[in-house]
């Protein structure tokens, strides 16, 4: 399988704070499951950010799609991002648009006709169990729904890449274990899927999917749970 | 056709406009009842200012001051004929003495009328053009010492008060136009500040930075359009109303500042004018900002 996303060398710096993710390393098959670990603070959420072009590295490399994701003229970020789904762990739905529109809000914003997006919407919205609450709005949602909604929207547009962060903090196992299904059905179409995740029960539901673990900011295997190291497969 | 209104609510409330943005449209409301008063005043001093142009362009008077009555009499005849040749001159009229008494009353009384006085011939010419330069030659080959004066000359103060107030109308225009963009700059600034989340997350979904604009663009170009057709309205009744007094004055000059149908249309035009303008200065101000960033 081609490599769909490599790092080499990457660190990342917020102003002049110093380094939160160091010399960072490591490549993504196209259609990998990859499990992001580490304690809190350690650096997951910011190397997720470059995954999903929330960020530029301050230095290194970072390819993704095959292209120099720091070297890329603005105008050529919404291109890639489209391609990236991301489930955010703060979820950062629109409070002031229905489910619905949230979830819509990705085929809006590549472009496509309101008669093409209602079935596919409705549709998603059924499989994550909200198709009774369509109309309310992320202020009356549970966090357990709005995170549902987050995912929802993160893979409605059939991304190449699915980037989650703690996707499953929030419902209780039942929904946990449909939502990982849901993951491994979309890895099973192709899409390359990266959760960050604490929970092991949820990294044991997936036993094929790679595990990569962050420790203060760089990318470290030091207990031997690195069962298929990035690249390798 | 439902799709795209569906789809632009969905805009208008991706940016939380629920609640329309009054402040945006008042303030659009107020420039575009100074703009509409300000181009009214330059419209009406143009056609004033044509106006008085057309009526004098073709007057002229030609004086000649001649001691002898008989030579004078003579001469006052030969000119009459010699101008009424020119082309382009419509009517030629020497006035008569009882006339020319008249008008010297005020200075002389009762004196004009002594028939000894020798008083100077005038000619009043009028003509469908300017034929100054025909019909002082034509003047000048009969007596060359007769003066030919123009009537503009006489009005050219007022003729010069009506171009100020042409070119201060026009600046008066284009300061408000200045503001009302500097307005919107303003607002979308504040757009992008205020609704910083929302346009992370449409960019973090793949929106171009001329999808975000085309929301801010939107909401503004709506805001203008409402308040500056409120504004707009406003004016044009306080300019039929004037336009009304102007008429009653009976004045030649002022009368002459009756706006036609153009007029009216591109004060009605104004609004849709500003809107553009504001929309233009909203997509520059939100690319420029979005572009300094990721």
């Amino acid at each position: 399988m081609a490599n769909i996303v490599h790092f080499e060398n990457v660190g990342l710096r917020y102003g002049t704070g110093p380094e939160t993710l160091t010399d960072v390393s490591f490549t993504l098959a196209e259609g990998g499951f990859y499990f992001l670990t580490g304690p809190s603070g350690a650096g997951k959420t910011s190397l997720l950010k470059l995954l999903y072009l929330a960020q530029r590295p301050t230095r290194g490399v970072v390819r993704l799609f095959g292209e120099d994701a720091g070297a890329l003229p603005r105008v050529r970020l919404p291109g890639l991002r489209r391609r990236i789904g991301v489930v955010f762990q703060d979820f950062r739905l629109l409070p002031q648009l229905s489910a619905y529109d949230n979830v819509a809000l990705p085929l809006r914003v590549a472009g496509m006709r309101e008669s093409e997006i209602e079935a596919p919407v409705m549709e998603m919205l059924a499989w994550v169990g909200l198709s009774a609450r369509v109309t309310a709005r992320p202020p009356t949602l549970s966090g357990g729904e709005q995170q549902r909604i987050a995912i929802a929207r993160a893979v409605i547009a059939r991304p190449e890449i699915l980037v989650a962060d703690e996707p499953t903090g929030n419902v209780d196992p039942e929904m946990a274990d449909r939502l990982l299904h849901l993951f491994s059905a979309l890895n099973r179409l192709g899409t390359t899927i990266v959760v960050a995740t604490h929970d092991l029960h949820v990294i044991g539901r997936i036993p094929q999917a790679h595990l990569m673990r962050v420790e203060k900011g760089r990318l470290v295997d030091p207990t031997g749970l690195l069962r298929h190291p990035p690249g390798a497969a | 056709m439902n799709g795209f209104r569906h789809r632009a609510a969905i805009d208008l409330r991706l940016l939380g406009e629920g609640q329309r943005s009054w402040v945006m449209a008042g303030i659009m409301a107020i420039m575009l009842f100074l703009t509409v008063l300000a181009g009214a005043l330059g419209l009406g001093v143009a056609r004033s200012a044509s106006g008085i142009d057309r009526q004098l362009a073709g007057q002229l008077t030609v004086q000649l001051v001649e001691p002898d009555a008989a030579v004078r009499d003579a001469r006052a005849a030969a000119l009459v004929a010699a101008i009424a040749r020119v082309p382009g001159v419509t009517r030629v009229r020497a006035a008569d003495r009882a006339e020319l008494a008249a008008l010297l009353k005020p200075w002389l009384g009762d004196v004009g009328l002594d028939p000894e006085l020798p008083l100077p011939v005038l000619i009043d010419v009028t003509a469908a053009r300017d034929v100054t330069g025909a019909v002082t030659a034509a003047a000048r080959r009969i007596a060359p010492q007769a003066q030919v004066d123009g009537s503009a000359r006489w009005l050219a103060p007022v003729r010069g008060l009506l171009a100020t107030l042409g070119w201060l109308a026009i600046g008066l225009v284009l300061v408000i136009a200045a503001a009302t963009a500097g307005v919107a700059l303003l607002v979308a600034r504040a757009g992008l500040d205020t609704h910083r989340d929302t346009i992370d997350v449409l960019h973090m979904l793949g929106s171009t930075d001329l999808q975000v604009a085309r929301l801010l663009q939107r909401r503004i170009a709506r805001d203008t359009l409402l308040g500056g057709a409120i504004g707009t309205l406003a004016a044009l009744a306080l300019v039929a109303l004037f336009q009304t007094r102007l008429a009653l004055t009976g004045s030649e000059v002022l009368g002459g500042a009756t706006l036609l149908a153009i007029d009216w249309t591109l004060l009605v035009l104004l609004p849709i004018g500003f809107a553009l303008l504001a929309t233009v200065a909203t997509r520059l101000t939100v690319l420029h900002t979005l572009g300094r960033k990721l």
